[in-house]
C-alpha cells in the first residue's frame, strides 16, 4: 500500500518512517513512548477487563476478542495485547514501521496481523469491526482529526470499546509535553509534535457527538520526575485518555448494556 | 490463537531460574504464585541440598524476608527452626578474654523491644540453619506447578533477541523470554554474559560450626570483633548456636582439621564460659570471605539475583537478606509485567528491576565493608575512635533504631512481598 488516504498527513508519516529502526530501543528516539507504556497498558487492561467482564486473574483474559491498534508504529502496544489473548491487527501508514513491527513480532513468536493501511481504507473496504479499537498518541499527528476519529468509531463493533489517548492543548503541555520532551529532556526529536494540533478532551467529545457512543473521561497520565516514570492520575493537563463505548446492537440507543462495569478514573 | 505452536521437544515457560538455592527457590515460588510458568534448574538434587553435610551455615533472616516466606506458603516448614533474635551485642573484644564478658568496654546493643512498634512486635530477625531453610523451600516448591529439573547439567544457554533457549544434558530444551541467574558467587551465567565483578577478597576464612550450649542463650547474638577478625555466636533453636569464627586462611584450615578436643579448647579460650560447656555438633566448615559485586545486574534476557549479583561479608548477616530482597523486587516487576502482557525479558522490564535494586546493593556492600574494616583493624587510634563511635551510636536512640530497621529489612521502597503481601 502507498499513498495513505485523506486524514493522514504525509509529512508526519515520513517523520516516523525515518525513525522506524528505533522503535524497540527504550533509550532511543521513542524513549518517551517506552516510558508511557506501562501505565498505558495498565489503563487499557483495566478498561477492557471491566467493559468485557473478563477474569482479571487469567493469564490471557481477552481470548476470543479482536483488537485494532491504529497508528501502531513498531508494535509497542500490539505485542502486549497479543500476549493477553487479543487477536491483534496493527495499522500504520509508515511502511518501515510495519516492517520493524513484523520482524519483532516474529522474533517473539507472536502472530499479529500488521498492515500498511489507514482507517479510511478499512472503512471503505467494509472490514469487520473490532471489539476494542485503540488510537494512542496518534490523533495529534493526523491532518483531519474529526474524520479520523469518526472512522475509528466506525471500526468499533457494537458492544465494543474505543480508547483514544493524546496530548492536551494547554500551557502545561506546551511547556512539558512538547518543549520539555523534545528540547530539554531530548526524548523526542524536535518537531515531533505540533502543539497547535493537540486536542482538548471536550473537542474530542464534540467531534464524536453525532455518533451513538458513550464517552468517558478524560483520565490523566501524570509524569513523576522523582521516579522518572508516568502513572495514571487525575491531572489531564498534559496527557489523557478518553474511552467511547458503542452500545450493543440489541439495545436501542441506550449505551447501558455494553458498560457492564465502569472502573472510572483512579 | 496468537501464540505459535512450539516445536515438539521444546518446553515453553515464562521464566527459567538457574540455581535452586535459597534465593532461586524463593523466586520460583513467588513467580509461580503470581501465575507464571516457571522452570527451576540445579545440578544438585533437592534431597542432597538438605543433608547436614551440604551447607553448615545459618542465616540471619530479617523479619521482612521471613514475612515473604509466610506470604509464599513456605514458612510452615521453616518456622519451627527459626530462633528469634531478641538482642544483638556487638563488642570490641581486642583484650584477651574480653569476649567472655560482653559488658566490659564500649559496646553496642540492639534490642528488639525498641522497634517493636514499627516491626509489629516481631523480633530483630531470626537465625535459621540453611539446611532447614532449603528443606522448607523444597517442600513448598513441590506443592506448586514449578517445573523442577534437578539434578541435571546445562549444556548451553543461548540468549537470542526474542528468547532464551536452555539445553539440558538429558535432552530437555527449555525456552523462555527470560533466564534468571541464581547460580551463586561463581555464577556461570554471569560469566557467559560477560558481566564482570568488582571483587575484594578479605584474605580471611569463616570457620562455621554448630555448637551445643549448656546454658540458654536467651536469643542473644554475640558479635565480637577480635584482632584476627569477627567472631560471632548466633543463637539457634534447641539451646544451640551457630559459630562464625573468622581467621586468616591458613589458621582457619588448621582449626577445621584439628582434633575436636583441641578445637573446643580454642573455642573456650575465645568465647569464655558464661554459657557453660560448649560442644561441637556435626562437621566444621570453612568458607572463604570476600566482597564481590557484579558490574551490572542485568544483560539482554538475563537477570542476576542473590550471590550471583553480590556477595557481601557475612558478619552483618545480610547476605541472604539482600538476595531475598532481589527476589521480592524481581518477582513484583515480572508479575506486573506479565499482567500487562509485556515481554518479561525485554529491556524496559529488566531496567525496572536493575534500577530498584542498584542503590540498596551498593549501599549495603559499602557499609558492611566499612564495618569490617573499622573493626578488623587493630590500630590503637582507630580502636579509640571506634569505642567512642560505638558509645555514641548507643546513646543516640534514633540512629540505633534506624540501624536496626535497616538490618530488619524494613527501610527503603519495599516490594509488596517483603511487606507480607501477595501480588
Amino acid at each position: 500500500m502507498t499513498a495513505p488516504a485523506s486524514s493522514l498527513d504525509a509529512a508526519e508519516i515520513e517523520k516516523f518512517a525515518a525513525l522506524a529502526q528505533a522503535w524497540w530501543d527504550p533509550k532511543g528516539e521513542f524513549a518517551p513512548l517506552h516510558a508511557l507504556n506501562p501505565p498505558r497498558l495498565d489503563f487499557i487492561r483495566e478498561q477492557a477487563l471491566g467493559h468485557f467482564g473478563r477474569d482479571p486473574r487469567a493469564r490471557r483474559p481477552f481470548e476470543g476478542l479482536r483488537l485494532l491498534d491504529v497508528g501502531c508504529g513498531g508494535g509497542l502496544v500490539c505485542e502486549p495485547m497479543a500476549r493477553l489473548g487479543f487477536t491483534v491487527t496493527g495499522l500504520d501508514g509508515a511502511e518501515p514501521s510495519i516492517g520493524v513491527a513484523r520482524a519483532h513480532a516474529e522474533a517473539q513468536r507472536l502472530a499479529i496481523d500488521y498492515r500498511v493501511s489507514t482507517v479510511e481504507a478499512m472503512v471503505d473496504a467494509s472490514e469487520a469491526p473490532f471489539d476494542l479499537v485503540l488510537a494512542l498518541e496518534v490523533v495529534e499527528h493526523v491532518a483531519d482529526p474529526r474524520a479520523f476519529l469518526r472512522d475509528v468509531a466506525r471500526l468499533t463493533a457494537p458492544g465494543g470499546l474505543m480508547i483514544v489517548s493524546t496530548l492536551n492543548r494547554t500551557a502545561a503541555s506546551l511547556m512539558l509535553g512538547k518543549a520539555a520532551a523534545e528540547y530539554v529532556l531530548r526524548w523526542a526529536p524536535p518537531g515531533t509534535h505540533d502543539w497547535r494540533r493537540f486536542l482538548k478532551p471536550e473537542e474530542m467529545r464534540d467531534m464524536l457527538s453525532e455518533d451513538p457512543l458513550s464517552a468517558q473521561g478524560p483520565f490523566g497520565l501524570v509524569f513523576d520526575p522523582v521516579s522518572w516514570s508516568w502513572r495514571l492520575g487525575e491531572d489531564c493537563k498534559i496527557n489523557y485518555f478518553m474511552t467511547f463505548s458503542r452500545p450493543a446492537r440489541t439495545t436501542k440507543g441506550e449505551g447501558g448494556r455494553s458498560r457492564r462495569r465502569q472502573t472510572g478514573s483512579r | 490463537m496468537t501464540r505459535m505452536p512450539a516445536a515438539a521437544s521444546e518446553v515453553r515457560l515464562d521464566v527459567v531460574v538457574v540455581g535452586a538455592g535459597m534465593a532461586g527457590a524463593t523466586l520460583a515460588l513467588a513467580l509461580a504464585q503470581g501465575g507464571l510458568e516457571v522452570g527451576l534448574i540445579d545440578q544438585t538434587a533437592f534431597e542432597d541440598m538438605v543433608a547436614p553435610t551440604f551447607d553448615g551455615r545459618a542465616s540471619a533472616i530479617s523479619f521482612a524476608a521471613f514475612r515473604q516466606w509466610r506470604a509464599l506458603g513456605a514458612a510452615e516448614g521453616i518456622a519451627p527452626h527459626a530462633q528469634p533474635i531478641a538482642q544483638i551485642l556487638v563488642t570490641d573484644g581486642a583484650r584477651p578474654g574480653a569476649a567472655s564478658r560482653p559488658a566490659a568496654g564500649a559496646w553496642l546493643r540492639f534490642d528488639s523491644d525498641e522497634i517493636a512498634d514499627r516491626s509489629e512486635g516481631e523480633p530483630l530477625g531470626y537465625l535459621i540453619e540453611n539446611r532447614h531453610i532449603r528443606a522448607g523451600l523444597a517442600a513448598a516448591v513441590r506443592r506448586t506447578a514449578v517445573r523442577v529439573e534437578a539434578p541435571t547439567r546445562i549444556l548451553s544457554v543461548e540468549r537470542e533477541p526474542g528468547r532464551v533457549t536452555i539445553r539440558l544434558a538429558d535432552g530437555v530444551v527449555l525456552v523462555a523470554p527470560l533466564v534468571v541467574a541464581a547460580d551463586g558467587r561463581g555464577s556461570r551465567l554471569r560469566q557467559e554474559a560477560g558481566i564482570g565483578v568488582v571483587a575484594w577478597p578479605y584474605g580471611e576464612t569463616g570457620v562455621v560450626a554448630t555448637i551445643g550450649l549448656e546454658r540458654d542463650h536467651h536469643g542473644v547474638a554475640y558479635e565480637h570483633f577480635l584482632p584476627s577478625g569477627p567472631f560471632a555466636i548466633l543463637p539457634l533453636t534447641e539451646r544451640r548456636a551457630s559459630l562464625v569464627w573468622t581467621e586468616r586462611a591458613a589458621r582457619a584450615d588448621a582449626l577445621v582439621a584439628c582434633p575436636i578436643e583441641a578445637f573446643e579448647a580454642h573455642l573456650r579460650r575465645r568465647f569464655g564460659d558464661f554459657l557453660g560447656a560448649l560442644t561441637v555438633q556435626g562437621p566444621r566448615f570453612a568458607y572463604p570471605l570476600g566482597l564481590q559485586v557484579a558490574d551490572r545486574t542485568t544483560a539482554p534476557r538475563l537477570a542476576l539475583i542473590g550471590d550471583a549479583a553480590h556477595a557481601v561479608h557475612p558478619i552483618a548477616g545480610q547476605g541472604l537478606n539482600l538476595g531475598l530482597k532481589d527476589v521480592a523486587a524481581l518477582a513484583q516487576v515480572l508479575i506486573e509485567a506479565a499482567r500487562r502482557g509485556e515481554d518479561l525479558g525485554g529491556e524496559g522490564v529488566l531496567e525496572r528491576y536493575a534500577r530498584w535494586r542498584s542503590v540498596d546493593t551498593m549501599g549495603l556492600a559499602v557499609a558492611t565493608d566499612a564495618f569490617v574494616r573499622l573493626f578488623g583493624n587493630n590500630h590503637p587510634a582507630l580502636r579509640a575512635a571506634r569505642d567512642l563511635g560505638l558509645a555514641l551510636v548507643n546513646r543516640i536512640g534514633p540512629a540505633r533504631r534506624l540501624f536496626m530497621m535497616e538490618a530488619g529489612g524494613a527501610t527503603g521502597d519495599l516490594p509488596r512481598l517483603l511487606r507480607g503481601e501477595v501480588s
